[in-house]
C-alpha cells in the first residue's frame, strides 16, 4: 500500500536563501511523525508547502500515491491534510460548535444554519477520539488544552486524514502533554496520521513512531525512536555536540536583593491577577517561578520592573523601596530585565540593531552628550557587542526584525548583560529558540548567578526551571502556592503544584 | 534565515541618513509618481472632446491626438511650473531685468507654493515618526496665521531682525497650542488623535472666522480682514516684482534640517521613534510615553502654526478668510509620500508646489482644470499606499521585510 502522505525532492529557495533543499519524507498510514530541528531550519517552510500557504520550486507531494496539486490552504484540506496551528485560530466568544463549523457551515431551509446537526456530527467525533468537549461550551470558558482538541475536532469535521500539529506541547501543563499524546494514540489507532514539529526531545521519544531530523533544510537524517537517545538527537539538530545538562556550580548565597511583600497586582482587565505573594532573592541564587502560562506571571513580572503599579505590598531592591518606582529608576538601581515577549517589549524592530543595543542606556554617557546622540560610540559598542555575544548579522546596521528569534534575544541578552547588574529578571527567556540558542542563554544565565547576581527567572518550561533553579517558586492562580528546592523537586511534584494541587506534597518553606 | 550579504561595518552620517531614506523603496516612489503621471494623461486625453472628434476621422488620428493633448497639457504645466525656456532665453537676450523677471518669476513661485508644503508636510511627518496621525494641521496653520499676522501688525517699533523671528515664534506657539489640545487629551485620557484634531479644525476656521469679523477686523475695510502687517514684519523677499519669493523657503528647510536632527540625532529623538514604533518597549526602555505624546504633538502644532505664519508674514501680508487651500491636508499626503523623514517632506514638498502653481497656468493656457493635480496627488498617494500595485504592474521584487510606511500605534489594537 503506498504511504499515506509522500513529499519527494521538495526545493524551495527564498531570495538568497535555499530553504528546503530536496526534502523526502514519507508518513505512514497510522503513524506518528515527529519532524524535528532548530528553528530556521526549514520545517515550517515544508509544511506551509503541505498546507498550501507556498508553492515549491521542484519536488511533488502525493497522498495516498497519488500527485496532489495544493495550491491553497482549501485545496490541502480537501486532500486530507489539516493544520493544528501554534496560535489557536478561534473565536473565544462562539461554542464550540460554531467555531468547527465556520467556513463549513450546516444550513437548512435554504441558507439557516444548522447548529444541531453540526453539534450532533461534533459530538460523534468527540466520542469517536475520546475528546471530551462539549459542542455547545463556549470557547472563552475552556482551559488552554481543551481548546487544542477544539482545533483537532475543526480538522477532523473536515475530514483530514493527515494532522499537522506546529509545537503543540507549548502552552500546556505536564499533565495536559500526557493527555494529548493519549489523544494522539487514538487517532493514530483509528487510521490517521500526525506529522508533530517540535523540538522538545523528550516528547519526541515519548510519543513519536518515526522521526526525521532536519537541518539548514536538508533532511539530516531519520531515526527510531526506540533506539535514539536525547543526545544524539540533538547532535543530529546542531549539527555539533551539544550539552543537553547544565553544569552548576555550587552556589555561593550572598545578601538579599529583592523581597517582595504582600505583593497585589491586577490585571488590565481589573481582576487580580497577584494575590498577596511573598518571596525573596538572594545575592547569587536563580529562583525560578514555575507554572502554566496565565497564572500571573506577566503581571508579576511588570510590577516588578515598574511596568505595572501594584495595588497593595512592597518591593525592595537592595534596602531600597521600588514598588511604585518606574522602570528607568528600577534599570538605573541595577535591574536588567529580559521580557516574555522579546518583539513587543524588549525590542523596536524597525530600528537597527545598535540602537536597539542602547534601548535603555543611550541617554547616559557615553552614548550622548548632553541631548546629542553619539552614534559613533553607539555603533562601536554595537559592533563590540555583536562580536563578543556572537549576534549574527550582517552589520549592525541591520533592522532587529530581519533577524532570527534566536538573535533577536541575544540583542536583548547583550544589552542587558553588559552592564553592571544586581538583579535579573528572566521572562520565558528561551521561548521559541532553538536548543543552540537555549544553551547559550542557559550558560549567560548561570554565569550572571556565578558573579553573584540574583536571578528572577519566570519561565512555563518545566525542564527549564528545574535545570537552572536554586529554589522553584510554583505560581498558581496569582498565588505562590509551594516553594522547593530546586535539586530535590521532581516533576511530578511541580507537575502537580502547577496543576494546583497541594493535597499530596507538603508545602516546603525554605 | 534571512539572506543578508555582508556589507561594510564603517558608514558616516550621510550614508546611514540616505540609508533610513532609500529602505522606504525609493524606486517605488518613483514609479508610483511616473504611473500617476501616465494616468493622469490618459485622464486628461479621454475627457477631452476634440479627442472623440480624432477618433471619428481614424484609430490612429484619436490616438495621436490623445497623445498629443497629453503630451500639451503637461508642457502647459511643465511651463507654468518652471517657466518657458524659450521666454527666458528672449528675456536674457534683451537685458531688460523686469522681462527676465517675468520670465523665471513661475520656478520662484512654485517656490513659494512650496514653502508652506514643507512646513506643514514636516508638521504631519512628525506626528507619524511619534505614531500619530495629526489630521489637525489645517487648524494648526489657521491660528498660525492668526497669532502670526496679530504679531505683525500689533507690535509696532521693532526692528524687522526682532520683529520677523518674534511673529514667526507667535505662529509657532499659535499652531503649538492647538496642537497641545489633542496632545493632552490622548495623553491624558486616550481621545484619539485623528478625532480630536478634526475637531479642533472646525474650531479653528471658526474661531478665525470671528476674529477675522470681529477683534481683529480692519475697520477700513467691508470685508471681512485683518490690518495689513508692518512692513518690519515682512519676510523679506529676495527679488523685486513680480517675484514673491521670500526667506520663508530658507526658514522652511532650516526647519527640516532642524526635524531631522531632533529626530535622528538627539535622545530626545530616539525617544520620540521608540514611542512612535513600539509603545511598549519604549515603556520598558523607561520612557514616559504621555509626556513624548504631548510633546510631539506640540513639536507637530508648531510646524504647522509657522506654515500659517509663512504665508501671512511672506506673502499675503494679512490674513483674510479661507486663506489656506488645504495646505494642511495636501500634506499628510505630502508626509506619506515622502516617508516621514525630512528630506523626503522637502522633495515632496517640492512636487507639490510645483505641480500646483503650474497647474494654475495650465489652466489658463489649455483649459484643463486645476483639479487635475489633485487627480495626479491621488493617484501617486494611491499608488504610495498600495506598493502591491506598483510591484505587480512593473513586476519588482518583494521586499524582504514588510515594508511599515506609517505604524499608527492606537490603531494597532
Amino acid at each position: 500500500m503506498a504511504p499515506v502522505l509522500e513529499l519527494r525532492g521538495i526545493t524551495k529557495r527564498f531570495p538568497g536563501v535555499l530553504a528546503n533543499d530536496h526534502i523526502d519524507l514519507t508518513v505512514e498510514k497510522g503513524e506518528i511523525h515527529a519532524l524535528l530541528g532548530e528553528n530556521g531550519a526549514g520545517k515550517t517552510t515544508l509544511m506551509n508547502i503541505l498546507y498550501g500557504l507556498y508553492h515549491p520550486d521542484e519536488g511533488d507531494i502525493l497522498v495516498n500515491g497519488i500527485k496532489a496539486n495544493i495550491k491553497s490552504p482549501i485545496d490541502a484540506i480537501k486532500a486530507g491534510v489539516g493544520m493544528v496551528h501554534q496560535h489557536f485560530m478561534l473565536v473565544p466568544v462562539f461554542t464550540v460548535t460554531e467555531n468547527v463549523m465556520l467556513g463549513e457551515e450546516f444550513t437548512k431551509y435554504g441558507g439557516v444554519l444548522d447548529r444541531s446537526l453540526a453539534a450532533k456530527k461534533v459530538q460523534e467525533i468527540s466520542d469517536k477520539y475520546n475528546l471530551n468537549i462539549d459542542p455547545n461550551a463556549y470557547i472563552k470558558d475552556m482551559p488552554v488544552g481543551l481548546q487544542q482538541r477544539v482545533e483537532i475536532i475543526k480538522l477532523l469535521f473536515r475530514e483530514a486524514n493527515i494532522l499537522i500539529m506546529d509545537e503543540p506541547t507549548a502552552v500546556l501543563t505536564p499533565q495536559e502533554v500526557t493527555e494529548l499524546f493519549k489523544i494522539m494514540q487514538t487517532l493514530i489507532d483509528q487510521g490517521k496520521s500526525i506529522i508533530f514539529i517540535t523540538h522538545k526531545l523528550g516528547e519526541v521519544l515519548e510519543c513519536a513512531n518515526k522521526i526525521t531530523v532536519i537541518r539548514g533544510g536538508k533532511v539530516v537524517g531519520s531515526t527510531d525512536p526506540k533506539t535514539a537517545s536525547m543526545n544524539d538527537l540533538a547532535n543530529m539538530m546542531v549539527g555539533r555536540e551539544v550539552k543537553l545538562e547544565v553544569d552548576k556550580a555550587p552556589q555561593k548565597i550572598g545578601d538579599t536583593v529583592l523581597e517582595v511583600q504582600d505583593l497585589k497586582v491586577l490585571d488590565p482587565r481589573g481582576g487580580i491577577a497577584i494575590d498577596s505573594i511573598n518571596f525573596e532573592v538572594k545575592a547569587g541564587e536563580v529562583l525560578g517561578i514555575a507554572g502554566v502560562q496565565g497564572n500571573g506571571q506577566t503581571e508579576l513580572v511588570r510590577s516588578l520592573t515598574g511596568l505595572l503599579t501594584p495595588i497593595d505590598g512592597t518591593v525592595t531592591l537592595n534596602g531600597q523601596d521600588i514598588t511604585h518606582s518606574n522602570p528607568r529608576q528600577i534599570t538605573e538601581l541595577g535591574t536588567a530585565h529580559i521580557p516574555e515577549d522579546r518583539q513587543k517589549d524588549g525590542l523596536v524592530l524597525s530600528l537597527p540593531i545598535s540602537d536597539n543595543l542602547v534601548l535603555n542606556t543611550y541617554y547616559l554617557k557615553p552614548y550622548s552628550k548632553g541631548i546629542w546622540l553619539d552614534q559613533k560610540v553607539i555603533i562601536e559598542t554595537g559592533e563590540n557587542l555583536v562580536k563578543s555575544f556572537d549576534i549574527r548579522t550582517p552589520s549592525v546596521f541591520t533592522t532587529a526584525s530581519s533577524l532570527s528569534g534566536g538573535n533577536q534575544q541575544k540583542i536583548i541578552v547583550a544589552r542587558e548583560f553588559s552592564r553592571p547588574i544586581k538583579l535579573l529578571i528572566a521572562s520565558q527567556p528561551t521561548r521559541g529558540l532553538d536548543v543552540g540558542s537555549i544553551e547559550y542563554i542557559h550558560k549567560r544565565l548561570l554565569e550572571k548567578r556565578d558573579e553573584g547576581c540574583a536571578v528572577l527567572l519566570v519561565s512555563t518550561e518545566l525542564d527549564e526551571v528545574m535545570q537552572l533553579s536554586d529554589r522553584i517558586a510554583v505560581l498558581y492562580r496569582g498565588k505562590i502556592i509551594a516553594i522547593v528546592d530546586g535539586k530535590t523537586a521532581t516533576k511530578e511534584q511541580l507537575g502537580l503544584l502547577m496543576a494546583g494541587i497541594t493535597g499530596e506534597t507538603e508545602k516546603m518553606s525554605l | 534565515m534571512s539572506p543578508e550579504k555582508p556589507q561594510e561595518s564603517k558608514k558616516n552620517g550621510l550614508a546611514i541618513f540616505w540609508e533610513e531614506f532609500s529602505r522606504s523603496n525609493f524606486l517605488v516612489i518613483f514609479l508610483a509618481i511616473f504611473t500617476g503621471i501616465i494616468l493622469g494623461g490618459v485622464l486628461v486625453a479621454v475627457t477631452t472632446p476634440e479627442v472623440y472628434d480624432a477618433f471619428k476621422v481614424s484609430f490612429f488620428a484619436g490616438i495621436g491626438k490623445a497623445f498629443m493633448t497629453a503630451v500639451n497639457t503637461y508642457g502647459a504645466l511643465l511651463t507654468g511650473a518652471i517657466g518657458n525656456p524659450e521666454k527666458i532665453q528672449a528675456a536674457f537676450a534683451s537685458g531688460d531685468p523686469l522681462l527676465i523677471r517675468r520670465a523665471i518669476n513661475p520656478f520662484f513661485e512654485s517656490l513659494v507654493q512650496t514653502t508652506p508644503y514643507i512646513f506643514a508636510g514636516l508638521s504631519v511627518a512628525l506626528g507619524f515618526r511619534v505614531g500619530l496621525f495629526n489630521i489637525g494641521a489645517e487648524g494648526q496653520i489657521y491660528i498660525g496665521a492668526l497669532t502670526g499676522v496679530w504679531a505683525g501688525y500689533a507690535i509696532p517699533g521693532l526692528p524687522p531682525i526682532i520683529h520677523i523671528p518674534v511673529a514667526m515664534l507667535c505662529g509657532a506657539l499659535g499652531g503649538a497650542m492647538w496642537g497641545f489640545v489633542p496632545g493632552l487629551l490622548k495623553a491624558k485620557t486616550g481621545a484619539h488623535e485623528v478625532i480630536t484634531t478634526i475637531m479642533m479644525n472646525y474650531i479653528a476656521f471658526r474661531f478665525s472666522d470671528w476674529l477675522l469679523k470681529g477683534p481683529m477686523a480692519d475697520p477700513t475695510e467691508v470685508t471681512p480682514k485683518t490690518p495689513w502687517i508692518l512692513e518690519s514684519a515682512q519676510l523679506p523677499q529676495l527679488f523685486a516684482n513680480p517675484i514673491r519669493f521670500h526667506i520663508g523657503f530658507f526658514i522652511a528647510l532650516l526647519m527640516a534640517f532642524l526635524v531631522y536632527l531632533l529626530l535622528f540625532k538627539t535622545t530626545w529623538g530616539m525617544e520620540l521613534r521608540m514611542v512612535g514604533s513600539n509603545t511598549n518597549a519604549a515603556q520598558y526602555a523607561g520612557i514616559n510615553v504621555t509626556s513624548r505624546t504631548v510633546i510631539a504633538m506640540v513639536l507637530a502644532g508648531g510646524l504647522a502654526g509657522m506654515a500659517g505664519a509663512n504665508e501671512v508674514l511672506g506673502v499675503n501680508h494679512r490674513l483674510i478668510p479661507a486663506f489656506s487651500s488645504g495646505y494642511g491636508f495636501d500634506s499628510i499626503a505630502l508626509a506619506l509620500l515622502g516617508k516621514s523623514h525630512p528630506l523626503g517632506v522637502v522633495l515632496s514638498a517640492l512636487l507639490f508646489g510645483f505641480l500646483r502653481n503650474g497647474a494654475r497656468s495650465m489652466q489658463l493656457t489649455v483649459g484643463v482644470p486645476i483639479d487635475i493635480v489633485s487627480i495626479l496627488q491621488a493617484l501617486i498617494l494611491a499608488f504610495i499606499a498600495a506598493p502591491a500595485i506598483i510591484r505587480t504592474i512593473y513586476r519588482l521584487k518583494t521586499p524582504k521585510h514588510t515594508e511599515d510606511i506609517v505604524s499608527l500605534r492606537s490603531w494597532k489594537g
